[in-house]
C-alpha cells in the first residue's frame, strides 16, 4: 500500500461517514417532506429537529474532508472532476446552502407560515442535493471524468449509472433516516409515530431492494470496470451490504428499532466501501490510477498527519457529542 | 473588449462571484470567531450569579448557531468555488496550500461539534462543564481564521515551492503556510472580526436604547461587546500599518495603487482621496510634508516608494477601485478608534456612557461602519493583487474556468444570498421581539403550544 493509497484510504473512510451519517441528515429532510402540511406534520417535524439538530453541522463537515484531501492529494483530478461535472456540483452547492439556511432558521421562525416555506426549502433540498452527489458518484464510477479532454456540460453526467447513483443515494439516504428516526422517537415514548415511520421504512426498504438488485443490469454495460470489481474483489462486501439490508427489514419487521439502526448503517456503508473497493487501484476510473494521481509527497505526508491529529482531537469530541445527542442527558424534561 | 468577447469570458463574473460568496461568508466567518468569546464572559458571569448575563448568554447562543449555520453552509460554497471556478489554481497549486485548508478542516469540525454541544447543552449539562463547551470554538475560531488567512497572505507573498521549466517542484506546505505575509495579515483580521462582531452587536443595543429598551440586560449587551471592540479597535490600524509595510516589500504595486502613485518617488508624501486619471491622480488632498508616505511604508522618510509605471499597463491592477477601497477602509478605522476615544473619555469623566443619544447614534452606525470596513479591505488586498491570482506566477484570467455560465450562477447566487440575507434579519428580529415580550424558550411555530400568539397579536398586545 502506498502512501498515496493511505490518504485515499482516509478520504473514502470521510466519503463513509458522510454517506451514513450526512446521509441521516438528508433522508431526515426527505421525510419531514411527506410529514403532512400542516400543523399535523409538527410532532414529526419536531422530531426530526431534536435528532439532527445537534449534530447536522459536524456531519457536514465530512464533506469538506473529502473536497480537501481530494484537491490536495490529486490537485489534478479534483479539477478535472469538478470541472467536467460543474453543473451537478453547482446544484449540490446551492442545494447545501438552501438546505442548513432553511433549517436553521424553521426552528426559529416568526411564523407559521415562514416555518413552513423554510420547511418546504429544506425538505426540497435534503431531497435533491444526495440526488446530484449520487449523479457524480455513478459518473466517477462509470468512467465518465476524464483528466484532459475538456467533458461536454452535460454528457458525463447524464447517464444511466449517474441516474442510478442519484436514486440510490435518495433511497439509502432515506432508508437511514427512517430507521434512525423511528428509532428515536420509540426511544421519547412517541409510539405512535415510531409505529407509522417503522412502517413506512419498511415498505421504503424493500424497494430499495428491488431497485438495488436491478441496478446491476445496466451496470454491466454502462460501468464494466466497477460492475467487474463489485461481481469480483467486492463481492464480499457487496453481499454483507445485502444480508445486512436484509436483516434491518427483520429487524424492522419485528419491532427492534435499536439494533436495527446499526444494522442498516452497516448496509449502507458496505455498499459505499463496496463501489471503492470495486473501483481500486482507480481514482477516476478508467483514467487515471491513485498513485498517478497523487501529487506532491510532501502533501500526502502532511495529510496523514492531519488524520492523525484529527484522530486525537477530533473524533473523541465527536464521540462524546453523538453520546450527548443520543443519551437522556440532551433530552429535555417537560 | 467587446461584449461578445466579456458575455464569453467568467472572468469578471467569476471574480463578482467570488467577491459576493467571500464578502458574504467573511462577515459571518467573523461572527463565528468573536461571538464565542462573548457568550462565554457572559456565561462566567451569569454562573457566578448574573442573571442577565446568563439570560443574554443563552440569547446570544441561538442567534450564534442561525449565523454559524450559515456561515458553514457558504463556507461549503466556497470550498466548492475554488474548483468550480478557480482550477487552474486547484490544480496547480492544490498541493501547495492544501495542507492548511486540511488543518482548518479540523478547527471547523471542532467548532461544528462544540456549537452542537453547547446550544443543545443548556438545560442539559452542569453550568461549569457547559460553558467550558465554548473555549474550543474560542480556539478553533482562531487557528482556523489563521490556516484561511495564510491560503490567502500566499496568494499575496507565495513561497514553499520551486519552479523548474515551468513546473512545480521542492513543495513544502509548511513553508507554503509560514509565508512571510501571513503574520500581520491573520492579526489584521482577528482584530477585523472582533471589531466586526463587537460593534455590530453594539449596534442593534445601541439601537434599542434610543427606541427605550435600558433594562440591565440591553446594557449588558451593548456594554460587553463594545468593550470587546474597545479592546480590538485601537490595535488595528497599528497592525495595519505592519501589514502594509509587508505589502510594500513583497506586493510594491500594490501598494502603489493603494496610494495612487504614478511613478517611483523618493521622499514620497502621503494624499488623501481623489481619482486616478490618465497616469494621475487629481483633486487628492496632499499632506506638504515629504516623506511621509516613504517613513510609512519603510520607515525612513527618505526612502523610495515604487511607482505604478515600474510595471507594463497589464501588470497593473485597477487603481481607482483598490484606492477608494483602501482609503474607505482606513477613514472607518480612524472613526472607530475616535469612536472608543468617545466612550473612554465618557467612562472617565464617570458620565453614563448610554446617557447620551448621540453618542447611542454614532454606536448604531458603527457596526454597519465596520461590516464595510471589513469588505473595503478584502477588496483592497484582492483588487489590489490583479491580474495576478497567485502573485508574479499566475494570471487571474490563466486561473479561470472556461465554461460559459458562469454569469447564470452569479445570477443564482445574487438571489440565493440576498434571500437568506433578508430570512436572516427576519428571523433574529423576530428572535428579540420575542425575547423582549418576555418568551424564553423560543418554541418553533409548529411546536407543541399551538395557542401562542401570532406576531401581529404580540405587537398589539
Amino acid at each position: 500500500m502506498s502512501l498515496a493509497d493511505a490518504v485515499a484510504a482516509v478520504m473514502f473512510a470521510a466519503i463513509i461517514a458522510y454517506a451514513v451519517l450526512g446521509g441521516a441528515d438528508f433522508g431526515s429532510g426527505i421525510w419531514d417532506l411527506v410529514a403532512g402540511r400542516d400543523q399535523s406534520g409538527g410532532a414529526t417535524r419536531r422530531l426530526i429537529d431534536r435528532a439532527i439538530g445537534p449534530v447536522w453541522e459536524a456531519n457536514h463537515v465530512w464533506l469538506i474532508v473529502v473536497l480537501v484531501i481530494l484537491w490536495t492529494a490529486f490537485p489534478e483530478s479534483y479539477v478535472a472532476l469538478i470541472q467536467s461535472l460543474s453543473i451537478p456540483f453547482w446544484l449540490v452547492a446551492i442545494g447545501i446552502v438552501m438546505r442548513g439556511a432553511a433549517f436553521a432558521f424553521r426552528k426559529v421562525a416568526p411564523t407559521f407560515r415562514f416555518a413552513q416555506v423554510a420547511g418546504a426549502v429544506f425538505a426540497l433540498s435534503s431531497l435533491v442535493t444526495p440526488f446530484f452527489l449520487g449523479m457524480i458518484a455513478g459518473a466517477v464510477a462509470s468512467g465518465r471524468v476524464r483528466l484532459d479532454e475538456p467533458a461536454g456540460l452535460w454528457s458525463s453526467w447524464l447517464t444511466v449509472t449517474s441516474v442510478l447513483g442519484g436514486v440510490l443515494a435518495v433511497f439509502a439516504c432515506a432508508f437511514l433516516a427512517g430507521v434512525f428516526l423511528a428509532a428515536e422517537a420509540s426511544v421519547l415514548s412517541m409510539p405512535d409515530l415510531a409505529e407509522e415511520l417503522r412502517r413506512r421504512t419498511l415498505i421504503l426498504g424493500v424497494v430499495m431492494g428491488i431497485v438495488a438488485i436491478v441496478a446491476i443490469v445496466p451496470l454491466e454495460r454502462d460501468a464494466p470496470t466497477v460492475f467487474d470489481g463489485l461481481t469480483g474483489r467486492a463481492v464480499g462486501v457487496v453481499a454483507l451490504s445485502a444480508a445486512a439490508g436484509a436483516s434491518t427489514l427483520a429487524l424492522l419487521r419485528n419491532s427492534r428499532l435499536r439494533e436495527a439502526r446499526i444494522s442498516a448503517a452497516v448496509s449502507i456503508a458496505s455498499i459505499v466501501l463496496g463501489w471503492g473497493l470495486a473501483q481500486y487501484p482507480w481514482l477516476l476510473v478508467d483514467e487515471v490510477t491513485i498513485d498517478d494521481a497523487a501529487g506532491s509527497r510532501a502533501a500526502l505526508v502532511g495529510l496523514i498527519v492531519t488524520t492523525g491529529i484529527a484522530v486525537v482531537l477530533v473524533l473523541p469530541a465527536l464521540v462524546y457529542l453523538f453520546v450527548l445527542a443520543s443519551s437522556n442527558a440532551l433530552d429535555r424534561e417537560g | 473588449m467587446n461584449t461578445a468577447h466579456l458575455l464569453a469570458s467568467a472572468l469578471q463574473p467569476a471574480r463578482y462571484q467570488m467577491a459576493l460568496s467571500l464578502g458574504w461568508h467573511i462577515v459571518l466567518a467573523s461572527f463565528g470567531m468573536a461571538m464565542p468569546a462573548m457568550i462565554f464572559v457572559l456565561h462566567r458571569k451569569g454562573l457566578a450569579g448574573n442573571a442577565a448575563a446568563l439570560e443574554l448568554a443563552k440569547r446570544w447562543s441561538k442567534v450564534a448557531g442561525v449565523l454559524f449555520a450559515i456561515g458553514a453552509v457558504s463556507g461549503t460554497v466556497l470550498s466548492f468555488e475554488l474548483g468550480l471556478l478557480w482550477p487552474g489554481l486547484m490544480s496547480r497549486y492544490g498541493d501547495v496550500v492544501g495542507l492548511a485548508f486540511a488543518l482548518e478542516g479540523i478547527s471547523f469540525f471542532t467548532e461544528a461539534i462544540f456549537l452542537g454541544i453547547y446550544v443543545y447543552g443548556w438545560g442539559r449539562l452542569p453550568g461549569r462543564l457547559h460553558s467550558m463547551m465554548l473555549l474550543p470554538m474560542v480556539a478553533a475560531g482562531v487557528v482556523g481564521s489563521f490556516f484561511v488567512v495564510s491560503v490567502n497572505s500566499w496568494m499575496n507573498a507565495p513561497s514553499g515551492f520551486d519552479v523548474v521549466d515551468g513546473e512545480i517542484t521542492n513543495i513544502d506546505p509548511f513553508a507554503a503556510m509560514f509565508n512571510s505575509a501571513v503574520g500581520w495579515q491573520f492579526a489584521h483580521m482577528f482584530l477585523a472580526a472582533y471589531m466586526v462582531a463587537g460593534f455590530s452587536i453594539a449596534s442593534v443595543y445601541a439601537i434599542g436604547m434610543l427606541r427605550g429598551r435600558r433594562d440591565r440586560i440591553d446594557r449588558l449587551g451593548l456594554l460587553l461587546p463594545l468593550i470587546f471592540a474597545s479592546v480590538a479597535t485601537p490595535l488595528q490600524p497599528l497592525v495595519g500599518h505592519f501589514a502594509g509595510q509587508r505589502i510594500a516589500d513583497e506586493q510594491p504595486i500594490k501598494l502603489a495603487a493603494m496610494e495612487a502613485l504614478a511613478s517611483t518617488e523618493v521622499a514620497a508624501r502621503l494624499t488623501f482621496g481623489g481619482v486616478y486619471v490618465d497616469g494621475e491622480l487629481r483633486g487628492a488632498i496632499e499632506l506638504p510634508v515629504d516623506g511621509i508616505l516613504s517613513f510609512l511604508a519603510q520607515n525612513d522618510f527618505n526612502a523610495t516608494v515604487v511607482g505604478l509605471d515600474t510595471v507594463a499597463p497589464a501588470d497593473r491592477p485597477p487603481v481607482n477601485v483598490v484606492r477608494f477601497a483602501f482609503q474607505t477602509m482606513a477613514a472607518i478605522g480612524t472613526a472607530l478608534v475616535g469612536l472608543v476615544g468617545w466612550f473612554v473619555f465618557r467612562l472617565r469623566r464617570r458620565r453614563d456612557p448610554f446617557a447620551s443619544s448621540r453618542f447611542l447614534r454614532a454606536l448604531g452606525m458603527a457596526g454597519p461602519a465596520a461590516i464595510v470596513a471589513l469588505l473595503a479591505g478584502w477588496t483592497t488586498t484582492e483588487v489590489g493583487r490583479q491580474p495576478w491570482i497567485v502573485h508574479g506566477l499566475l494570471r487571474t484570467e490563466d486561473a479561470v474556468t472556461n465554461v460559459g455560465y458562469i454569469w447564470v450562477t452569479l445570477i443564482g447566487l445574487v438571489v440565493l444570498y440576498t434571500i437568506i440575507t433578508i430570512g436572516a434579519i427576519a428571523v433574529i428580529r423576530s428572535m428579540s421581539r420575542r425575547w423582549a415580550a418576555g418568551e424564553h424558550d423560543l418554541e418553533s411555530p409548529y411546536g407543541p403550544t399551538h395557542s401562542r400568539p401570532t406576531e401581529r397579536e404580540q405587537v398589539n398586545g
